[in-house]
């Protein structure tokens, strides 16, 4: 395994005015580990990648090595149907933006399992997977080592939950990329992530799925048994 | 036809351009209403300028300026609900300038055809309009991204704010440059109205964005023949055009 830090967090805290989003969050990753995020709804998953994206204002300490370069997934938007933009817009449009080759485009609609044809439909128009696999395609442009996802799966059932989940591991073999998403999915999460972290505006427990995911801890984290999340269908 | 009718013309036909361009990012932001706000509080400033005898334009583009800073200011806070803000200043912008608009020119702050154009007037017109086609032109990928999505937008290290009150003062531009044409009752539906009709034709981002700036284009042109053949007032013979040219969109069935 390697062994090299690729993010060290201390003592983050978010506040909305009155309202403390996260507090007293520390933990450290290194380099290609696949960290799923858990915790119940409002527990600052969200909040917590927004921090690590710096598009938030937070406190406490953040660091990334200097060549970092983050991919982010967000979790859903309410893509008006009606906007006439498709995927190779926003591409284009991100590749404008950062100085990325156009040339850099087509291969990252591919490497999603997209088409071109795919990519010159209204956004608005494609489907729950290919939407999402369309918002993984647009994080890939420019070629991240960090991909920050946050509950990729959220908005489509399970045969695609599956899809997605698959298609950003094999990602992550293929660039050598390190994971970082938040997830609700606690079998998705046993499968794939090498690291999770518990997170109820604090941090509430870290380490590998096999040491942290016990009954107990869930527990704790989601508040009574069997309470927690898992995804039905 | 005199010097003057080709100033005319040709600087409506490049305003006619910049606000069908910036229409079309406007419908997909939507912010029609937010338009015609701006566009009213034209009218105090229109009206100051007559009555002392100041340029109307500059009037206009003055208290249009303390508008956009005013709205962006609101688009910013959260806890006021915008539509009833924005109603109290749209009528309240009126209900100023009618009162100090002096009754002789209240018709043309209205409803544009302010007498003759300069030669700076001109100059004034060609230059405005390339920058606010230039600068759409420069933010346009920016605007995209943000339209999609402003918490991406800001991932991709765009500040949203920023580029918000950029697109509300190239707006602002727009509407200074139709004022003299339609009024600040009327400049605002040579923004939307193009880019209305231009939607239901087109369906990708290009074609949409062209269609816009040419439907507004050939609604000053014909506007600008029928007038001048029946001997009519400009600024309501070019809306009813895109008005027009909007109606006979909707016959084009839609996927």
């Amino acid at each position: 395994m390697p062994s090299e830090k690729i993010l060290i967090v201390r003592n983050l805290a978010v506040k909305f005015g009155e309202y403390t989003a996260l507090e007293n969050v520390s933990f450290e990753l290194e380099k290609g580990e696949n960290l799923a995020v858990i915790g119940p709804n409002g527990s600052g998953k969200t909040v917590l990648l927004k921090s690590l994206l710096n598009i938030i204002p937070h406190e406490g300490e953040i660091d990334w090595p200097t060549d970092v370069r983050l991919g982010y997934v967000p979790q859903k938007i309410e893509a008006d149907r009606h906007l006439p933009i498709n995927l190779k817009n926003l591409l284009s449009a991100k590749a404008d933006i950062l100085k990325i080759k156009k040339s850099e485009i087509n291969p990252v609609i591919e490497t999603v399992g997209l088409t071109k044809e795919i990519s010159r439909v209204s956004i608005g128009h494609l489907s729950g997977g290919q939407f999402q696999k369309a918002l993984i395609a647009f994080a890939l442009l420019g070629r991240p080592n960090v991909l920050l996802l946050d509950e990729p799966t959220a908005s489509i059932d399970q045969p695609r939950e599956e899809q997605i989940y698959e298609l950003v591991h094999r990602l992550r073999d293929k660039y050598n990329l390190t994971v970082i998403s938040a997830s609700h999915d606690i079998s998705f999460v046993q499968r794939y992530a090498t690291k999770v972290f518990c997170l109820n505006k604090s941090g509430v427990c870290f380490g590998t799925p096999k040491e942290v995911l016990d009954t107990k801890v869930l527990e704790k984290l989601y508040g009574g048994p069997h309470k927690y999340y898992h995804h039905l269908h | 036809m005199s010097t003057n009718d080709i100033y005319s013309i040709i600087s409506a036909i490049m305003a006619a351009g910049a606000a069908g361009l910036v229409g079309g990012f406007a419908l997909m932001k939507r912010m029609a209403l937010a338009g015609d706000v701006i566009s009213h509080i034209a009218l105090p400033g229109l009206g100051l300028a007559l009555l002392y005898g100041i340029n109307p334009l500059l009037g206009g583009a003055a208290t249009l300026a303390l508008g956009i800073v005013l709205i962006w200011r609101l688009e910013k806070k959260t806890g006021l609900t915008t539509e009833v803000t924005i109603g109290v200043i749209f009528a309240s912008s009126v209900a100023l300038g009618a009162l100090i608009t002096p009754k002789e020119d209240l018709v043309e702050a209205l409803f544009g055809g302010f007498e003759n154009i300069t030669f700076e007037g001109f100059i004034f017109a060609v230059v405005v309009s390339l920058v606010v086609v230039y600068m759409l032109w420069r933010l346009k990928s920016k605007l995209i991204l943000a339209l999609f999505s402003p918490e991406l937008a800001e991932a991709t290290r765009v500040n949203t704010n920023l580029l918000n009150f950029y697109f509300l003062l190239l707006f602002g531009l727009a509407i200074i440059l139709g004022l003299r044409l339609l009024g600040a009752i009327l400049v605002g539906s040579l923004i939307i109205i193009p880019a209305a009709a231009a939607r239901q034709l087109t369906h990708t981002l290009g074609a949409f964005l062209t269609a816009s700036a040419v439907i507004s284009i050939l609604s000053v042109i014909f506007g600008f023949v029928i007038s001048t053949k029946y001997g009519i007032t400009l600024g309501p013979t070019v809306v009813c055009v895109a008005a027009l040219i909007f109606a006979l969109s909707l016959f084009k069935s839609k996927k």
